[in-house]
């Protein structure tokens, strides 16, 4: 499948792009930000219909991430897709930057939604999905949660409304990545059973192996079939490893928020750039 | 000059039909409600244009993202509730409408303690406050059923007011203060009575007390100035020198609590130009105590809003 092969070398640039710019500002979100790089990949290389030269584009499909300390990913799709210079990912975090620590879509053309306090982009990409239905040319609208975030009730009064507004427009993906700062996802407060959770409040819910583009890109493009107006909203949730493709930082709670050092970014890249996911 | 009295009206009321009136010339209006639409008066947009009404039911965290996501995909949602439920979401009209620049268009009514039976759980009464707190958000406080129309109107306009903005409105019916000449104007003081030494100031509720005061006043030989103050944000600091210069005494009315709604933003701007000197402010409203259920002519009184109190108030401090 060359397609396949294609997205799993763009995820590695991807990758060397995030831990250059953290190393860069010396601060941010390695782990939750390289757990999610092939779902932002098979969303920005493949199924989102955009146009990064007109990211005002009306019938473009939005994109909310809700999980907004990981948008370092997102800024790297939208440097390698051609929204801005590849060498503007360096200004991350830097006074000025239009590349925010967490997204503001004021200052940066492309990026949806502000958030960066959890729990609340879910409801925002609720209102992009509603307003589709009622524009002329429609759009599909996804968002990105992360697993700790949906300890915030906020995404469970959007998880009830969805269904009930038959929004089958809209597709939510959870990073299940199963850490958060203070922890294991399970022992600071566990969310499981988890797909049970969303199917009993009518979502269409499919599991797949958040690395696998095999079962991403499926779990996505079936999402697009359901009827905006009377539809069932989709939840992938995406099996994920956080600190995914460098070895030091896999699964390790210490690097939720820290950015590497110069040596170690140099370890990391020597594995991201040797190797695919 | 023409007069036309209108009968006394509920903001809210005149909220719900001009709303339910705009949404056939404004196609991109679109209106939310958590379940309360019957006393927001948001029902009578959701009866003409049920495809533009969304109910998201007892969730206005939700609501208010939902209203975010509708308006940042192009079109202008009026998001409705009691004052004090909607902005007791705090964090979601910071980040997810005002950070975001998201024209959203938050209306709260039931403001304040002249809601009377249901109490303070429902009454808002921090709710000026909290949104003056956030850059980018107008805030605006009609005080009669034509400065709520006229506002309304501006609100529905996609180009005219690109911001979000707070619309905070009244449960009980409150007596016309303009005629229908009336050209209301966003940021700007109106002066309603012009009168020396003393200025009245009000904002909603408290206009027509200020104004019934100033009668009681007149009968007692002084004749205040009274100044409808229907945008607290951005405010006319500008209005605000210009009543420290031709008054001795500014009071502020106001049915909310005495910090952080109109009576701070007078101090603010008497404090920032440097006029704390020139003229004694006095801050009437809602002072640091909880809201209780009751009458709403009898809790003004208590809580020394009603004309008779304020008219009281002046007196004591220019005597």
């Amino acid at each position: 499948m060359p397609q396949i092969d294609q997205l799993r070398l763009q995820a590695q640039k991807l990758r060397a792009s995030i831990l250059e710019m953290l190393t860069e500002a010396r601060s941010g979100h390695p782990g939750g930000s390289l757990s999610c790089v092939e779902i932002v990949t098979a969303l920005y290389f493949s199924e989102l219909h955009h146009d990064p030269k007109r990211p005002d584009m009306p019938d473009r499909d939005r994109f909310v991430i809700s999980k907004g300390h990981g948008v370092p990913t997102v800024y790297a799709a939208m440097a390698h897709t051609g929204y801005f210079p590849l060498e503007e990912l360096m200004t991350l975090r830097k006074t000025g930057a239009r590349l925010q620590g967490h997204p503001d879509r004021a200052r940066l053309p492309g990026i949806e939604a502000s958030t960066g306090s959890l729990g609340q982009g879910l409801s925002v990409a609720q209102g992009m999905a509603l307003a589709a239905r009622i524009s002329p040319k429609p759009w599909h609208t996804y968002c990105l949660l992360g697993d700790g975030e949906i300890q915030e009730g906020q995404v469970w009064e959007t998880a009830m409304s969805a269904p009930n507004f038959g929004l089958g427009g809209l597709t939510a993906i959870l990073d299940y990545n199963r850490g958060q700062i203070d922890g294991p996802v399970k022992d600071v407060m566990d969310i499981e059973p988890i797909a049970d959770k969303w199917r009993a409040f009518n979502w269409d819910v499919v599991v797949v192996d958040g690395h696998k583009f095999e079962e991403l890109l499926p779990a996505l493009k079936e999402a697009r079939k359901a009827d905006i107006r009377n539809g069932r909203p989709r939840m992938i949730i995406a099996n994920t490893v956080k600190g995914k493709g460098v070895s030091f930082m896999e699964d390790k709670i210490e690097w939720h928020g820290v950015a590497p050092t110069r040596e170690q970014l140099q370890k990391a890249l020597e594995e991201v750039r040797g190797r695919l996911v | 000059m023409t007069t036309t009295p209108q009968k006394p009206k509920a903001t809210r009321q005149a909220f719900g039909e001009a709303l339910a009136e705009m949404g056939a010339s404004h196609p991109k209006i679109v209106v939310c409600d958590a379940d309360l639409s019957k006393s927001t008066k948001s029902e009578m947009f959701s009866k003409k244009f049920p495809e533009r009404f969304f109910q998201i039911g007892i969730a206005e965290a939700n609501m208010i993202g939902t209203g975010a996501g509708l308006a940042l995909s192009g079109f202008v949602p009026f998001i409705c509730s009691f004052g004090c439920f909607v902005t007791g979401r705090y964090d979601q009209i910071r980040m997810s409408v005002a950070y975001a620049r998201a024209n959203v268009r938050i209306v709260g009514t039931h403001s304040g303690i002249g809601i009377g039976d249901d109490g303070h759980s429902q009454m808002g009464l921090e709710d000026l406050s909290l949104m003056r707190g956030l850059p980018t958000m107008v805030v605006l406080q009609p005080c009669d059923e034509i400065e709520t129309r006229q506002m309304v109107q501006l609100l529905s306009s996609e180009t005219a007011l690109q911001q979000p903005a707070y619309l905070r409105l009244t449960r009980q019916a409150l007596a016309p203060m303009h005629d229908s000449n009336y050209k209301w104007q966003l940021g700007k003081l109106d002066v309603l009575r012009r009168g020396s030494k003393v200025a009245l100031l009000g904002t909603g509720a408290g206009t027509q007390e200020c104004m019934r005061a100033s009668e009681i006043l007149k009968a007692k030989g002084l004749n205040a100035s009274v100044v409808n103050a229907h945008t607290l944000k951005p405010f006319d600091a500008q209005g605000v020198r210009a009543l420290a210069k031709e008054h001795q005494y500014l009071f502020t009315v106001e049915d909310h609590y005495t910090t952080g709604g109109l009576g701070s933003a007078v101090a603010e701007a008497l404090a920032d130009q440097g006029l704390t000197s020139q003229v004694r402010l006095v801050r009437l409203g809602v002072q640091d105590a909880f809201g209780e259920s009751g009458e709403p002519v009898e809790l003004y009184e208590k809580f020394g809003l009603g004309a008779e109190k304020v008219a009281d108030s002046v007196l004591k401090e220019v005597r």
